[in-house]
């Protein structure tokens, strides 16, 4: 699925990486952890999360994940965005609540990892 | 190549600096991109421990063509039981820490995986983590 896709899908917005939105994910994961994101062998993931700070770019920014869906509404701050468009990641944003915003996704063909 | 970089006790705004610029460094040394994850995941998680669990400390890693050693060293209140802190799940990070995203007791035994060789050693003074990574894919 396009990121394009995965915002029609949840009624999303893109708040940086506009010009990647292109650029298809068949992986997801949904978690507030980022330890937990951080023993994920997999690269091309969407990382779905409700926590919006600067160690969730940091994390993806080591994981090697180059787009995040903030759920539950959270808008990234100015310097998490610099920190993003540095990295080239994609940050969207999601009003709907993390379990609405993971079935959306599964039901359109977007794979768990485990 | 020897790097050293300081880590504040506390300062979530600093934790991954050094992560960072290993990353960037061991790109431009034409790294396999496995292993520079397992380098900076590795050490990002040693960094968010210090700034997390420690009193501030401090980073040494010395690259050569064959490998990263990394020696991430603070100032205590070291680990009192490391058999424990080694287990997955076993976390006392504040409130403040898991509003940040961590402390899910993870980060130990993951720095474990994604070394070929970890050291702790830890005393009330101190906790000094040594991890060997090669860059050799295998
Ligand atoms: N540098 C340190 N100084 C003192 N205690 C530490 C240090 N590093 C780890 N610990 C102790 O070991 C425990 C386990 O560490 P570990 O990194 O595995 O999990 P965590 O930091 O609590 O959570 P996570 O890493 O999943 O975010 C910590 O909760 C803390 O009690
Ligand atoms: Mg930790």
């Amino acid at each position: 699925m396009t990121l394009r896709e995965v915002l029609d899908n949840v009624k999303g917005e893109v708040i940086c990486g506009e010009d990647q939105l292109d650029h298809s994910v068949e992986l997801g994961f949904a978690t507030d952890l980022m330890s937990e994101v951080l023993t994920i062998l997999d690269d091309d993931i969407l990382l779905i999360t409700g926590l919006s700070n600067i160690q969730s770019i940091r994390t993806a920014e080591m994981s090697d994940i180059t787009q995040i869906l903030f759920v539950r509404g959270k808008m990234p701050t100015p310097n998490m965005i610099e920190l993003a468009k540095e990295n080239n990641i994609v940050l969207m944003t999601t009003q709907f609540s993390m379990f609405k915003t993971s079935y959306l996704l599964y039901d359109k063909g977007l794979s768990p990892i485990y | 190549m020897d790097k050293r970089y300081a880590i504040p006790s506390g300062d979530f705004t600093h934790a991954g600096q050094a992560s960072s610029e290993i990353k960037r460094l061991l790109k431009q040394l034409n790294i396999p991109p496995k292993i520079i994850k397992r380098v900076v995941v590795s050490l990002y998680e040693a960094e968010v421990n210090v700034v997390a669990h420690s009193l501030g400390g401090e980073v040494l890693c010395s690259i050569d063509s064959e490998h990263i050693k990394i020696t991430v060293s603070d100032r205590g209140p070291g680990i009192p039981d490391v058999g424990l802190a080694m287990s997955e799940g076993y976390s006392t990070a504040s409130q403040e820490v898991r509003e940040m995203g961590f402390g899910a007791g993870m980060g130990l035994p993951n720095m474990r995986n994604n070394s070929d060789e970890m050291d702790i050693k830890t005393s009330p003074e101190g906790t000094s983590i040594f991890m060997n990574i090669s860059f050799k894919e295998n």
